[in-house]
């Protein structure tokens, strides 16, 4: 089977969000594969080793998802294309990154392209479903259960906290939620073997793109952080007597009972 | 010129329309105050039935698409009929809700019409001439305002965020019913378990009853359940119990799992770390149980009670119950 599985570098979870003149900061944050990311990767590697074939890693970015890439080749994907923007892209939106992928996936055999439900930082989980529809595969999102069996697939997922079972066909696009599997970490062995796996990079010109063919349909035009929350109160006497007064200021203060 | 005309994707859930969707109406409306808001309600049967709620929460026209491929939600059924009131319609812009139905269906059908798609949308507003819509990003950490530069516009509304309109019935709009073709589906719905509470999806919940590690167990949920459903609320968790397996992954906030934006967050036995807070700071009112007087989670908490949540539950679930006698 040729798997596939779109990958983005996000900052850490841990990470602070902190603006400065306008946009949010950079410097020094600690990027990691995005979590729903590993899900797809972990998935990948499982489906090769069941069925056999190749797991690719693709991911639109810049060189700092270089490191990201290595990890996901550590993990036991086999090969993993950097498609770099940064020259040639000064903004994209996911109508841009889909458009690149569907370039990127034209000429190739594909059976199964795995992806996260969404991104941590945008969230937008738009890049997944706009693909598939590009590429006229079928598109199945919030995955937890994947079984595949020759060209048929039976998956389980996410609705809402509901499950859903359903059947499908390949070609197939999912989208990897929490629950699908445990993604592992690296090993040792893996590390050193990824250093020596192919990690191509190539920029739109290899696409066949240009600028214009994957201007964005939307803009960002400010970004700002939430309003502080101000300490609130913690309330004082026996439990009992505190309870009464949540209740109570809940009803009266609040009005949200 | 774009299209003064604007579509709104109803969405039905067992039997009626979610609330999600006459805030999607809402949402249109403050797109542009005079446009012309269109319906579209799909499914196989009993659609046409609900379609003056549409319209007696502000839409114009409503279409009915009853089709037998619509038993259940496929985007492989729902995005062609749409795409096809899309184009019949020349709407200019398209608003639904962002749920499970709305996350999937949305970005298909963008790529369909070469668009662009903002989703998860909290407030909209008219800024020099756009319409700007903003958005959390990184779970709420941060905000962004978009705007659409070109084409049709795609947005969806998340939950609890934009007020509905208020009900009225004296509305007159017409519903007109389209025949559409459909493909073969390649996708067949086997099954579906239900697994939330009372049907009140984590999401689009007014209260959230969530509990962390402090829990303890499975069964420490209990009186969680209790206040959520005397509350007719939700029930939600912090990745700490969801990793330690007291509860489901579905019902996980934070920065990965649900953000959530309830009138009312009942934190229980959690810390509070940052991707905690990520996915629920933005609730209205925060309240937080916890042992541990130095906790995070009371440094964003309106109302903090320091004590062990399995005596602090049942007194506010017996406080809660003579308020709902009183009234």
């Amino acid at each position: 089977m040729n798997i596939f599985v779109l990958m983005k570098s996000t900052f850490d979870t841990e990470e602070k969000i902190i603006i400065s003149d306008g946009r949010i900061e950079d410097d020094g944050v600690d990027l990691i594969i995005n979590p729903y990311d590993e899900y797809a990767i972990e998935e990948a590697i499982k489906q090769r080793d069941e069925h056999g074939g190749e797991v690719t890693v693709v991911s639109v970015g810049t060189d700092s998802a270089v490191k990201q890439l290595r990890t996901a080749l550590a993990m036991g994907a086999d090969q993993a294309f950097l498609i770099n923007t940064e020259e040639d892209l000064d903004e994209g939106d996911q109508y841009t990154t889909a458009r690149i992928l569907e370039a990127f996936f034209e000429e190739r055999e594909v059976d199964l392209i795995l992806a996260g439900n969404v991104a941590i930082d945008e969230a937008s989980g738009q890049v997944g479903p706009r693909l598939a529809d590009k590429l006229g595969f079928t598109c199945v999102t919030t995955i937890t259960s994947l079984e595949i069996k020759e060209e048929k697939a039976i998956i389980e997922r996410d609705v809402e906290g509901d499950t859903e079972i359903l059947e499908t066909m390949l070609p197939l696009l999912v989208t990897c939620q929490q629950g699908l599997n445990e993604p592992r970490y690296p090993s040792l062995p893996g590390i050193m073997k990824a250093k020596k796996k192919p990690l191509e990079e190539i920029e739109l010109d290899d696409l066949e793109l240009e600028e214009a063919d994957v201007e964005p349909k939307s803009k960002t035009i400010e970004v700002f952080s939430p309003p502080k929350r101000s300490t609130g109160q913690v309330l004082q006497g026996e439990l009992s007597d505190q309870v009464k007064q949540l209740v109570s200021l809940l009803k009266q203060e609040s009005k949200v009972l | 010129m774009m299209s003064d005309k604007i579509l709104v994707i109803g969405e039905i859930r067992d039997g009626a329309i979610r609330n999600v969707t006459f805030e999607a109406i809402a949402a249109a409306k403050k797109i542009k105050e005079d446009a012309e808001i269109i319906g579209v309600l799909c499914g196989s049967e009993k659609v046409e039935e609900l379609a003056q709620e549409l319209v007696h929460y502000g839409v114009h026209k409503v279409v009915v698409i009853e089709n037998d491929k619509m038993k259940a939600y496929t985007s492989e059924a729902f995005v062609p009929a749409i795409e096809e009131v899309v184009r019949a319609e020349e709407v200019g812009s398209v608003v639904m809700g962002h749920t499970a139905i709305g996350k999937d269906l949305t970005p298909k059908l963008a790529s369909r019409l070469d668009a662009g798609l903002i989703s998860d949308v909290v407030e909209i507003d008219h800024i020099g001439g756009n319409v700007v819509f903003t958005r959390p990003i990184y779970s709420g950490k941060a905000f962004e305002r978009k705007i659409v530069t070109e084409g049709l516009l795609l947005a969806t509304v998340r939950p609890n965020n934009l007020k509905a309109l208020e009900k009225d019935t004296s509305r007159q709009g017409a519903v007109i019913k389209l025949e559409v073709e459909l493909p073969d589906l390649r996708t067949i719905i086997k099954d579906v378990i239900r697994k939330s509470t009372e049907g009140i999806d984590l999401s689009e919940a007014k209260v959230v009853v969530a509990g962390g590690r402090g829990v303890k167990s499975k069964d420490g949920f209990a009186p969680l359940y209790q206040l959520a459903q005397l509350l007719g609320g939700a029930v939600g968790a912090s990745r700490g119990a969801c990793d330690a397996d007291y509860c489901d992954y579905s019902l996980q906030i934070g920065q990965t799992g649900k953000v959530v934006t309830p009138d009312l967050y009942i934190a229980c036995g959690i810390s509070g770390a940052i991707q905690h807070l990520a996915g629920m700071s933005n609730s209205k009112v925060i309240v937080a149980i916890n042992k541990d007087p130095e906790a995070n989670i009371f440094n964003i908490a309106d109302y903090g009670i320091v004590g062990d949540l399995f005596e602090v539950l049942p007194l506010l679930i017996e406080e809660v119950k003579q308020l709902k006698v009183e009234a």
